[in-house]
Formats: structure tokens, sequence, C-alpha cells
């Protein structure tokens, strides 16, 4: 029997082919414009978020209650290079690493900038960090002792040095002390974020205790957690394993940094906005096509209806027929946006403008959108849904349909 | 014209016969020219603001720099006072405003802290009208002369510096010679602003003052120029150019923040390609509307052909049923997008996101703007392309021989 409604319900469907094709173009113009916008935000929000949080916090710091919001240099972790040592062995990866960081003051020959320097373990930034990757000019820091110091290319052309040039740091240490060193220039990173390649200095941590009569503190742990998901699970273990009295506490990267989020949050929303205005289009040509091709049949369905047919199994038929030609238009989107996307995935996406924007989000100059489940189907699936859903009001009319003066029906 | 009053009445009647068919296309067109022009707004609200914000934030719609100035933002690269030609060009009623500054990279220190900053010296007077600093001290006072000799900082600074209004702040930089110049300086002013970045990275101390610290006798950084539209500028800058010489580089703001600047050229780019793909997710309904008006006519319109009428009145008639249906569309979208628009004028709050929004460089109150251009583009862009996409069923329905549609069943 239900193959029996199937068949009719793919029939009816062709009857009037112009149309069915009208609406099903709609859904699949609707369907290509979602699949590829949805892969693009996805693609894109997933870079903003690696890509800062791989050059600046990572995805989980531990850090003395109040320094998120003070950093003030006496806010320190106390014996922090062998808590990130029991870090390491406890959650048993390598993508943990301390650093400690203040403001000072640094000189060139001709010119001096107020910056912040971080000291970092060189053995393990490289783990956690995307900046050692990214020098273009010269290598890393060396060890752990070396006078030498890693700067971004802005600040490079400020300071007017080059590798192999010395500069100078002014600052004061825990203790209050007056602290100077003088350091290398050994590498010059270029991260195309404006911030950091204009006020960021790093230097390995010994060094950095040394300087800023640290002792063996430091200011934060840097954890890398397997991926976005597993951050809170991570998270809690990094937790656990914190001495108990000295009231260390776990930030993830939303507290970090909390534009980040919020941004992609705004973005987000007024993407939906411009979706649901899609859908709704999509969903008042269904509602129209539907709607005309039961009025259409009026004398049709007061004849069935006389012969026995019921009115539900009616209404399931126009239902059934909407699920058909919206089925045909999510094969068809998926298909065509899915190739879109693969496309773009080989030759990237890029617009007038972009280039000078999206230094602003940590984003490359062409984005390379991924073709996942969630970016192919979730769109389509709605505009499938909100068809089926326009289509109820023409299926539940039917049941106010009188055989007899439906079949009287010009 | 007789003609086109009938082809038009029929039209109308035409539409009403199915009124709810008519009905469903007409809520269809009238949520698309909402969100069109509605969308719009918003958008280009947001930009405005981050636009009027940015400028106001320094830059002035025009700037006038040492060449190196950019590269290298440090007292090395100061150019003079303006005299003679320029002082008289920026006198004239085209610039609304103008003022000179002194800045430069320098490092501030409390008793608690140390911070590095632009500093940035004034002429408080000038100032006044360009920048937003005048007006956002909401404690304290602003500074008074440009040889005042306190300092006005940001909220957030403070904070960082745990100091306070009235209290001392050392500020050192470099002077000409590269020694380092440093000063105590007492805050006589803090002011709050729409950005941390701002609150957090500016120092303002009276610009004689400053340029006593770094011992560049009347020698300055930059003179801003607020003309009469940030929009249009490239004039401004021509007249600024050829008074100013060749010795000095002249950049708009849309060149100094590269950033801003793109966001305004995407703008337009995004309000258009919104319009379309909204316009297109239309056409379909559009179309199909009119395909079923005239496959359930087609009897009718054999009839209409038999008895003289010309396949271009025909042709016409279906035209003018899909130009009518979009015209009463538009007038009932634009209204209700006006209706919209209208009561957020004094603002939507979006500080929940309000971090992120900072993010963009936007703040977290938005002002949808409407403008003129855009309702204009988007009631264009339908007609237009609504008009193209019924010619194809109007087309085919004045081809039809009119024996056959007669005697189709």
């Amino acid at each position: 029997m239900s193959n029996i409604t199937f068949r009719l319900a793919w029939r009816n469907l062709w009857r009037r082919k112009r149309r069915t094709w009208l609406t099903v173009g709609a859904m699949v113009f609707s369907n290509i414009l979602l699949v590829f916008m949805i892969s693009l935000q996805i693609g894109m929000y997933g870079m903003m978020i690696n890509n800062t949080l791989r050059a600046q916090t990572g995805h989980l710091q531990v850090q003395a209650p109040g320094y998120l919001d003070d950093h003030k240099i006496r806010q320190v972790v106390p014996d922090v290079q062998r808590l990130a040592e029991q870090l390491r062995q406890g959650l048993a990866t390598d993508e943990v690493a301390a650093r400690a960081s203040t403001f000072a003051l640094v000189s060139s020959a001709d010119r001096s900038y107020g910056l912040q320097i971080t000291g970092v373990e060189p053995d393990f930034e490289t783990r956690v960090s995307s900046l050692p990757g990214l020098i273009k000019e010269g290598s890393f820091l060396s060890d752990a002792m070396a006078e030498e110091v890693v700067i971004g290319r802005v600040l490079a052309r400020n300071l007017r040095v080059e590798v192999g040039d010395e500069l100078t740091f002014i600052g004061s240490g825990l203790d209050g002390s007056f602290a100077a060193a003088v350091v290398t220039v050994v590498g010059i990173f270029e991260s195309g974020m404006p911030d950091l390649d204009r006020l960021f200095a790093e230097v390995p941590l010994d060094f950095f205790q040394d300087t800023f009569a640290m002792g063996d503190s430091g200011h934060e742990i840097v954890i890398m957690a397997p991926g976005l998901i597993q951050v809170g699970a991570t998270g809690s273990r990094v937790t656990a394993l914190l001495p108990a009295d000295e009231g260390l506490v776990v930030h993830d990267w939303d507290a970090l940094l909390p534009g980040l989020k919020q941004a992609i949050q705004a973005d987000f929303t007024s993407a939906w906005f411009m979706y649901g205005i899609l859908i709704i289009l999509v969903a008042f040509s269904v509602l129209n096509t539907q709607l005309m091709s039961v009025l259409e049949r009026t004398k049709e369905f007061g004849i069935v209806m006389s012969l026995g047919v019921t009115p539900g199994r009616l209404g399931r038929l126009v239902l059934l027929e909407t699920t058909l030609m919206a089925t045909v238009g999510l094969v068809l989107g998926v298909v065509l946006g899915g190739a879109l996307v693969l496309w773009l995935n080989y030759h990237g996406f890029s617009y007038p403008g972009m280039e000078e924007m999206s230094g602003k989000f940590n984003l490359p100059s062409r984005i390379y959108p991924q073709i996942s489940a969630i970016g192919l189907l979730f769109g389509p699936m709605i505009i499938l849904i909100s068809s089926v859903a326009a289509s109820l009001y023409p299926a539940v009319r039917l049941r106010w349909l009188e055989p007899v003066a439906a079949m009287r029906a010009a | 014209m007789g003609e086109l009053r009938i082809i038009s009445r029929l039209a109308w009647r035409n539409l009403w016969r199915n009124h709810r068919r008519t009905l469903i296309m007409l809520a269809a067109i009238v949520v698309g020219v909402w969100a069109m022009i509605f969308m719009t707004a918003l958008m280009r609200g947001m930009v405005d603001d981050m636009v009027k914000d940015g400028v106001s934030a320094l830059p002035g719609h025009v700037q006038i720099h040492h060449p190196a100035f950019r590269d290298d933002p440090t007292i090395s690269n100061v150019i003079a006072p303006p005299d003679g030609e320029l002082l008289e060009m920026l006198g004239r009623p085209e610039v609304v405003a103008w003022a000179t500054r002194v800045r430069v990279p320098a490092v501030v220190s409390s008793e608690r802290d140390t911070r590095g900053v632009t500093l940035v010296g004034i002429e408080p007077e000038r100032e006044r009208g360009i920048s937003f600093v005048a007006d956002d001290v909401t404690e304290g006072r602003f500074l008074e002369s440009r040889d005042d000799r306190g300092v006005v900082v940001g909220r957030k600074l403070v904070e960082k510096l745990e100091t306070g209004l009235g209290k001392r702040i050392v500020i050192m930089s470099q002077d000409q010679e590269n020694e380092i110049a440093d000063r105590g300086f007492r805050i006589v002013g803090i002011f709050d602003s729409k950005l941390v970045q701002f609150e957090e990275g500016y120092v303002f101390g009276g610009e004689g003052t400053i340029q006593d610290l770094l011992g560049v006798g009347d020698a300055i950084s930059e003179v801003a120029i607020l003309g009469t539209d940030y929009r249009d500028v490239e004039g401004l800058r021509q007249m600024v150019v050829e008074a100013a010489g060749s010795e000095v580089e002249v950049l708009p703001w849309y060149e100094l923040d590269s950033y801003l600047g793109s966001m305004l050229a995407v703008m337009d780019g995004f309000v258009f390609v919104w319009i379309v793909v909204v316009f297109l997710a239309l056409s379909f309904g559009l179309v199909n509307t009119l395909v079923m008006a005239v496959f359930e006519r087609v009897r009718e319109i054999g009839l209409m052909l038999a008895l003289g009428m010309t396949p271009r009145n025909i042709l016409s008639q279906i035209v003018a049923e899909a130009i009518l249906l979009l015209v009463i569309g538009l007038a009932i979208g634009n209204l209700a997008a006006w209706a919209s628009i209208e009561p957020l004028k004094d603002g939507i709050d979006v500080s929940i996101v309000g971090e992120g929004m900072e993010y963009f460089g936007a703040a977290s109150i938005l002002y949808p703007a409407l403008y003129l251009k855009d309702v204009v583009l988007a009631n264009v862009i339908v007609i237009v392309l609504g008009f193209l996409a019924s010619l194809s069923p109007a087309w085919r329905a004045s081809r039809y021989d009119p024996i056959r549609a007669i005697t189709k069943v």
C-alpha cells in the first residue's frame, strides 16, 4: 500500500515538470549557498581559533589567581618548570610549556620601545606555539640559558635591528629591583598578526628568571589539548594534577581570550539571520507550489475520497510529494555544493579586501574550506524539514474537503 | 494610453483571481525585501560606527606626516608645524577642524607597574573638534592648554598601573639624540573609550610640554585634518597635497587604517551580493507563480488571441502582473523595513558579545543606518531582475497558437 502512495506521489510530482523543477531549483540554490557558507564558516572559525590559540594562549593555562586580569609580575606560579614537567607526565603529552612574562623597555643602538617580554622553554615552546615555526630569518632560541631573543618583523623594523644585532632590556625584577640584560637577536618571526609582530619578544625561560629575579617561578603553564572538544576534559585532569595548597587556577581559552568566542558568536548570529531568510523564502515557495497542486486537484481528490480514500491518506500523499521533491533538492544541492566546496578546498577562497581584514582575525588571505558532514548536510536538512513543514497547511486542509462539493468543483 | 489602462486593469484583476497564491507570493516578496533592507541597515550601521569611531579615535580624515613616520614612528621623523600656504589652506571652509600632534612610543610607570603606550602631545583646543579625547574625559579635567603639565590617561591603563586621579606617573621616551628622556606627570583626567585598546594604549599630554621633554623645539609628528564627509576625502587630500608640498606624506584615513578602509569597501560588495542572493531565492517562486498563472489560463489566452489581441498585448499583460505583484511587495516590504528600523534608532544593545564586537573593532551598541541609496538599490534590483524573470513565462504565453490553445482541455 505504501508502495502505491509512493508511486502516486512520484508520478504526481512530474505531472507539472516545470513547476516541480522551479521549486526544486529554489531548494538547490539555497542548499548550495548554505553548504558553501556553512563549510566556509566552519573552516574560518576553526582557523581563527586554532591560529589565535596556537600563536598566543594555547587551549588551557595554569596561572596564579588574579594573574589573568592584572598580569602583575608578582602573581607567580612557583617552581613552574617542575610543575610543567609533572603535567607532561601526568597527561602523557609533550604539549605543555612553562612561560613567564613581564613588561620591559627594549633598546637597540638607536631606538627604544616598551613591550612584553616572554620567557619560554625552547624545547617545549615549539610543541604548544606556532611562533617558532613562523621564524622567517635566523632560528629559534637554542637553549634555556642562552642570552638570545626572537622578535617580530615589525618590531625589528621599528628597532632597526637584524639577526645578529644586540638589544638591551631594562625593567624591574620580581623583588622590585632594577633588571637589565643584553641579548642577541637570533630570529625574526612574521605571524601576520599586527600586535604580535609589533609588540612581542621571546627569550629563554631560565635566562628570563635570572634577569628578572624570578627564582624558579613563572607566570603560566600553557597546555594544548588533543583537540578543541577535549579542552574541558583535559582541563579537569590538569586541575586534579595541581598541588592542592598553592591555589593555582586553570583557565580555558574562552576565559583567556573572551573576545574570540564572542566574535564568533556575533558572526554566527548574523550569518544565521541570513540563512533564516533564505529558508523562509524557500518555505514560501514550497507552500505556494503545494497549495496550488492541491487546489488544482480538488476534483480528483473528491473522486478518490468518494471511492473510500481517507483524507489522512491524501494528506500523507501531499507530504510525501513534498518530501520527495525536497529530497531531490537535497541530493542535488549537497552534490553541487559539495563539488563547489571541494573545488575551493583545492583552489582556496578569497575576495577583494579580505587580505587587509583577515590579519585582524589571524586568518590567511586565502581560505580553504574543509568538507565536513555538518557543513554538507546541516543546511540542506533544515531546508528539507522546513519544506515539509510548509506543506503541512495544504495537507491538513484536505481534512475539510467535502467529496461531493469537491467533485463538483470547476 | 487606453491600451495601457486595459492591460494594467486586466493584470490587476488576474492577480486576485487566485488570491491565495498571490498573497503567499506577496508575503515572500515582503519578507525578502524587508530582509534586504533591514540586514543592510544593520551592517551599514555597524561599519559606519566603526569608521566614525575609528576616524575620531585619532586619524581625522587626512593626515600629514614625515614620509618615514609610518614605518618608524619616532621623534626622529618630525615635520615643521603648518605655516604659509598650508596654514592658509587649513583656514578654508572645506576644513572643519585641524590639529597638530607629537606622537611617540613611550613607557609609563607608576609605583606599582610599568606599561608601553603611545604618548600623544596635543593642542587641547584644536583637538576638541577632531578626536574623542576631550568628550570622553569622565573623571578629572581635560588638558587646558598646550603647555598643560598634566596628562590624561585611559581608565583601563589607570587600573593596570594601580594609580589614580591626581597621582604621579613617570613617562619615559627617546629624544632626538636617542637619549632617554623622562619626567614625572600628574594625572589630571581619566577618559573612557568604547575600545579598550585606546583606554590601555594612549596617554595624552600638552603638545608644548611633550616637545620640551623630547627637545624638538616646535616640530610635530602629524597634522590631522577633518573635512566635511569621511566618505569623500579625495578632494580634501588633493588640496592638502598641493598646499603642503612634496616633502611630506599626505594620506587619507582609509590608508592610515587599512582594516577600516577595506571594511567599508567590502560592505558595498556585501550589500549588493546580499540583495541579489535574496532576490534569486525569491525569483524561483515568482517565475513559478507566473508559470502557473499562464498555464491555467491557456484557453483564455487562446481566446484573446483569436479575438485579435496581439502577442505583444499578452506579453505586456503577464509582465504587468509580475511588476504589479513586485511593486505591491516592495511597497509593503519597504514600509516594514522602515517600521522595524525606526524603533531601533536608539541602538541595539549587543553587549552580550561586546568583547567579540570589539574584535571586529565595533562598539557594543549597534545603530542601524538606513541609507536612501541602499533602499534604491534594493528596489531597482528587485524590479529590474523581476522584469527579466517574468519575460520567459510571458514570452511563452504570447507565442501560443490560438487554435491549439482554445481547444486545449
